[in-house]
């Protein structure tokens, strides 16, 4: 209720179409409750009384009324959902905005799916909602009013006899409104435990499908969907009962008003139009009446979305956007990490704790350790996409909390663990950050990545869309987009967080070499695995549990004898077998072996 | 008021395909689900036939009340006919009771048997219907589909049958009341077909359109949501919202906004119809009573019934939007249901005997249905029991097709693959799986405890079981010390783990399945240096005595191979041990210079 009320502030801008919706609303209601009293003196004077003329007037006003209310009737309507459809597009627009703008953190925990069906799904039963149902709701209470008063006004008695059954409808129909509400929570959680079944079963199809467990998986899926059969027999059960009763109720209000109506007629207490007219302000009555059950159902579905949207909008954007704008101004590329400790929300142990370091301008930071040891976290500080818990981020000198968000960002450049692209252009990815990028520029951007090859490969070049519904490109070729898509930024501070792991051994060796180019006269931060990558860097860090544990130069590191030299190796003693037997190679004159170009290919049958 | 906002071709073209009205082929198979019911549902139609006769003579029974009753002075007539109403009402009040129940299990029932059905054909269809459909896709068919069904079972094909019913019982009780009032009521249904035919063609048109509108919207949020990271690390946001408000949610509103317009135009169209014939009825019937060829009651029953006459009309008009998004939804169900499996046993399928290991791929050629470019091409393959096969080449060589043909996730399109001289297209794809081990690139997990996931491999093993297959990887000791040690549980998709963590539980679940052959996809690759130590050393003890197949980047773990393969375009281009290929100083050679250089 309390969120229904808050969607009410969402009104405000459409004040004037409130009310005239209402007095669209309050004119038709009086022309409904006029069709009784028409009909009532149709029986009473015009048969009554044998009058002909009064029969044809009669039929006229009704075919007025009638022309009357339904032009009333549209834009009543109109104006009704034509308030809710800008309610709705206002909130669509506010949670778009918003999600764009809550912190990583939030995007940690968040399930996509969800954020995705609240802005759509949750969003149209608000503006449902807001559109038919409040108006049917004020509908409801100005004809109650309304008919309670004209049967009042004709005959007491028989108007507290024909609301009598009213009592137990209204009654029913409220306690069908809270039980229902339950149930239907019911339901949707065990929708959700199915669609949990479905989409583990559909993305780890080949997991199950490799150990043949089909029919276990079946099994589980069968109870899950069992559980939301049973659900839904609760909801039908209470709809059985709900639906036929208060239909009967309605009948029982005919029969007690022709009963005891028709005997003061016979006793000459009424008139028989009057009877026949109180049986029709019931029959009014009656249908929204029923209506309500529908309405307690769009209201109970309005509030809990309503809940789930402002769950949305009243989260914080944690990271608020600080006010020392660097527009023009471009950075040095000094970051220093003073005294810094993260913790992420719900996790016991701190993910970097003490970090003291400082980067000059343009220096090649490498960093190093196993998974989980915090690398990923400490360069997610520079662009804050996290804050520090403690300590501080300065890049140039200044906190970066005081910075403007947006244009700190501008100047950092940064390639993710996972390159996602957009379904657009080739082009349109790689001038993601800078839409307004020449051609030029991005062929340009593109081949300093070693994308431009490839793309223009591509029938449609860089007009090729990819993502879901184009072409589907290779890791390999994804993360030279998005290196491409880094570079445009032309960014003073660039980050690659373990770009080159989903790449083989020959691409990465080209982007590496583009790579040495492309880091010159700009500070780097290069998350890495193999030696090779990381042993030219400037700086080594060497992190483990969220500490550094050893800095310093790749020959320095390695005389000191620690965990970077364990790491190397290890790596060597994996390879050591190779680079004793490539030494042996080298030293083989290369001339070319006799059976040169037949491949030493086993036929199957030869064993 | 038409926008001239365009949402790509994608979205209205999907649309346009869907855009279905009664459909009987879509309907005929969906009956096949009501099969089983039928009885039930021929039960409820009975009831539904008693409950439609006990409403349609209500007014009869007003009629009686004022005729026999008021009019006549006659209290007991008037005590009577009120007393035979409340008895007739509380018999429609019982049988509508029981029908609601009856139709609405009826229907839970067939969307159960919908659901499983789906998801029992899920698990057989071959892995490359799972290439073309997306997770959200199949998703959307079992879940909103399915639910679009339920609208249908549960709600539009019982109103249908009702409101005809109705229409029909009115009809009769008009014409035994009074044969020219009939008519003239009837006079002004011409103009309510046509007035329902021409909304409902607008209607059509704009419904599709706010469909678009909604799917459009939907593919934008979530490519949004999903890559919210990119989005702030490239200060998109202002772009973005202003592409949404301007274009996607501009576009969401006007089509709204048309559709409802047309919408509100149609309910008083409707009930101006009503007026009119209420008022020719209260002419010419007034003027009949006042002949007194009619009585008072008949007058006021006709009122009554004009009512009852073109409420189930306008209801019926809605339910058509209802059937229209069951046609849809429906023929999307049947589309998915009637996916040909491509992969399935043979009817003389036998089961696989316990394997020894030994596997012969004999002249193997695949394509995918939909494309008939050859992924793999002329591959023979001879390997002994125990050998460790790796195979070689770069990104969609087709390492991985070779593979998923041995585990019969797809069928070879020439040439066949053998185990133990066995065509494993003769046995059951479960024996076959059954003595299969899988460890794949992206080691997937279950929602469950790491132990519910170890024990995937072997359902029945007991703990000590478990315990010894973690141990036997080098899982135990990290596992002993999670929050909750072998019941500690995993997020879906192994969020709380690293990414070496889960491979290695995936190693214990392959291990305790035992299996004769075992297929280690890319397994080690995007792990870091120790990670791969300790998975190094796993991995010895995972392969010995076993046929494995190595797919691998990374040179090192497979020089110690029994037979080296180099794929390449989907052929072997060299094949033999690490020494002998590297002598040949070619592909092999080349990827192991550039793999190791410094």
């Amino acid at each position: 209720m309390k969120n229904l009320i808050r969607i009410s502030a969402f009104l405000k801008p459409y004040t004037r179409q409130v009310i005239l919706t209402l007095l669209t609303l309050l004119a038709l209601t009086g022309l409904n409750l006029l069709v009784p009293r028409i009909i009532q003196s149709v029986v009473d004077l015009g048969l009554t009384a044998g009058d002909t003329a009064y029969l044809i007037r009669a039929a006229l006003i009704l075919l007025g009324v009638g022309l009357l209310s339904a032009v009333l009737g549209v834009w009543n309507r109109y104006l009704s959902e034509w308030v809710a459809a800008r309610v709705g597009y206002d909130l669509r627009n506010r949670m778009y905005d918003h999600i764009q703008y809550l912190p990583f953190t939030y995007h940690d925990h968040a399930q996509s799916g969800q954020l995705i069906s609240r802005c759509i799904e949750d969003v149209r039963a608000i503006e449902k909602f807001a559109g038919s149902s409040i108006a049917e709701l004020v509908r409801f209470v100005f004809l109650s009013l309304g008919i309670l008063a004209m049967m009042f006004s004709v005959n007491v008695r028989l108007a507290l006899i024909a609301l009598l059954p009213m009592i137990p409808l209204i009654w029913m129909t409220a306690s069908f409104g809270t039980k229902i509400g339950k149930l239907f929570f019911d339901v949707d959680q065990a929708v959700g435990e199915v669609s949990n079944r479905l989409q583990e079963n559909v993305t780890g199809v080949q997991v199950v499908r490799a150990f043949a467990q089909e029919e276990y998986e079946i099994k589980r899926f069968e109870a899950a969907n069992q559980d939301v059969f049973i659900k839904w027999i609760y909801v039908i059960d209470e709809w059985a009962k709900i639906m036929p009763t208060s239909n009967w109720f309605t009948t029982l209000g005919t029969i007690l008003i022709l009963f005891f109506g028709g005997q003061m007629a016979i006793d000459g207490v009424l008139t028989v139009g009057t009877v026949v007219a109180f049986n029709a302000y019931i029959l009014m009555m009656a249908e929204p009446a029923q209506a309500l059950t529908g309405l307690v159902n769009a209201g109970g579905e309005a509030a809990a979305g309503a809940q789930r949207v402002f769950e949305i909008l009243d989260t914080e954007p944690a990271i608020r956007s600080g006010q020392a704008a660097l527009n023009g101004s471009t950075l040095n590329g000094a970051v220093e990490f003073k005294n810094i400790s993260l913790k992420y929300q719900d996790e016991r142990k701190a993910s970097l704790s003490k970090i003291n370091l400082q980067v000059q301008p343009n220096q090649v930071v490498a960093l190093i350790g196993a998974t989980g040891s915090g690398k990923t976290s400490l360069v997610n500080l520079i662009p804050r996409f996290y804050d520090v818990t403690d300590g501080a981020l300065l890049v140039d000198g200044n906190d970066v909390r005081a910075l403007d968000l947006t244009s700190l960002r501008r100047q950092i450049g940064i390639v993710l663990q996972t390159s996602l692209l957009f379904s657009d252009t080739i082009k349109a990815n790689i001038a993601y950050g800078r839409p307004d990028a020449s051609d030029a520029e991005i062929f340009a951007a593109a081949k300093a990545a070693q994308a431009h090859e490839f793309i223009t490969g591509f029938t449609h070049g860089y007009e090729t869309i990819v993502g879901e519904r184009g072409v589907t490109l290779s890791g390999g070729q994804r993360q030279r987009v998005a290196i491409a898509r880094a570079l445009l930024m032309n960014p003073r501070i660039l980050i690659l967080d373990d770009s080159l792991s989903s790449v083989d051994t020959q691409t990465e060796q080209l982007i590496q070499a583009a790579l040495d180019t492309l880091m010159e006269g700009r500070t780097t931060f290069v998350i890495a695995h193999r030696l090779s990558t990381v042993r030219r860097a400037d700086l080594i860090l060497v992190m483990d549990k969220g500490q550094i544990v050893e800095q310093g130069a790749h020959e320095e590191l390695l005389a000191k004898n620690g965990l970077y030299k364990e790491i190397h190796d290890l790596q060597l003693t994996q390879s050591g077998a190779f680079v004793e037997e490539r030494q042996n190679y080298e030293k083989i004159p290369l001339e070319k072996p006799a059976h040169e170009n037949t491949m030493l290919v086993r036929k199957s049958n030869s064993g | 008021m038409a926008t001239k906002i365009i949402p790509p071709a994608f979205i209205t073209k999907a649309e346009e395909i869907y855009d279905k009205s009664y459909d009987p082929k879509v309907a005929r198979g969906l009956l096949r689900f009501l099969k089983p019911y039928y009885g039930r549902t021929l039960g409820a139609l009975v009831l539904m036939i008693i409950v439609t006769a006990a409403a349609v003579s209500g007014p009869y029974f007003v009629k009686l009340a004022i005729d026999n009753g008021i009019t006549a002075r006659n209290p007991t007539a008037l005590r009577n006919s009120m007393l035979a109403y409340l008895a007739v009402s509380i018999v429609q009040l019982g049988f509508n009771y029981w029908r609601v129940r009856i139709m609405s299990r009826v229907g839970q029932h067939i969307l159960y048997d919908v659901r499983t059905a789906m998801f029992a054909h899920l698990q057989k269809l071959s892995l490359s219907f799972y290439n073309r459909y997306s997770v959200g896709r199949v998703i959307t068919r079992v879940l909103n589909d399915v639910g679009t069904l339920r609208e249908f079972v549960t709600w539009a094909v019982l109103a249908i049958v009702r409101n005809l019913l109705g229409i029909l019982g009115v009809v009769v009780a008009m014409l035994a009341l009074d044969f020219k009032l009939s008519l003239l009521t009837f006079a002004v249904l011409p103009f309510m077909v046509w007035a329902t035919l021409a909304f409902r063609k607008l209607a059509r048109k704009n419904y599709r359109k706010v469909r678009s509108a909604i799917s459009w919207a939907n593919s934008v949020l979530a490519e949004n949501v999903n890559g919210v990271r990119v989005v702030q690390a490239f200060s998109r946001q202002n772009h973005n919202y202003k592409n949404f408000s301007e274009y996607i949610n501009r576009y969401f509103l006007e089509t709204s906004l048309d559709a409802v317009w047309v919408a509100s135009l149609f309910t008083p169209v409707v009930d101006v119809l009503g007026a009119l014939a209420t008022a020719l009825v209260v002419y010419i019937g007034g003027t009949a009573v006042l002949g007194e060829s009619i009585t008072a009651g008949v007058l006021i029953a006709f009122v009554l019934y004009i009512d009852r006459f073109f409420e189930p009309i306008r209801d019926l008009s809605r339910r058509f939007d209802t059937l229209q998004s069951t046609m849809a939804g429906g023929e999307r169900i049947l589309e998915l249901l009637d996916t040909p499996i491509e992969v399935q046993d043979a009817d003389q399928a036998v089961e696989m005997s316990p394997i020894l290991g030994a596997v012969r791929f004999e002249n193997v050629a695949f394509h995918y249905s939909d494309d008939p470019t050859l992924v793999l091409d002329q591959i023979n393959l001879e390997v002994q029991p125990g050998e460790v096969i790796a195979l070689v080449g770069e990104t969609g060589a087709g390492k991985t097709t070779i593979v998923k043909l041995l585990t019969r996730f797809h069928d070879p399109t020439a040439g066949c693959v053998r185990v133990d001289g066995v065509d494993v297209r003769t046995v059951t794809q479960r024996s076959l799986r059954r003595q299969m081990g899988m460890v794949l690139q992206d080691s997937f997990l279950f929602n469950g405890s790491v132990k519910d996931n170890i024990l995937f491999g072997k359902l029945n093993a007991t703990d000590a079981e478990v315990v010894a297959a973690a141990k036997a990887v080098g899982a135990h000791d990290f596992i002993v010390n999670l929050k909750n040690g072998y019941e500690t549980s995993v997020e879906e998709g192994g969020a709380t783990l690293s990414v070496g963590q889960r491979q290695l539980i995936s190693f214990a679940r392959a291990l305790l399945a035992d299996p004769r052959i075992l297929i280690l996809d890319e397994a080690t690759s995007s792990v870091d240096t120790q990670t791969e130590h300790a998975i190094q050393k796993a991995l010895g003890k995972l392969l010995e005595g076993r046929t494995s197949f190595v797919i691998a980047h990374r040179l090192s773990t497979i020089t110690n191979a029994n037979q080296i393969v180099v794929i390449d375009g989907g052929r072997i281009v060299e094949h033999g041990r690490h020494a002998e290929l590297l002598n040949l100083r070619g592909r092999y050679y080349e990827l192991y210079k550039t793999g190791f250089q410094e």
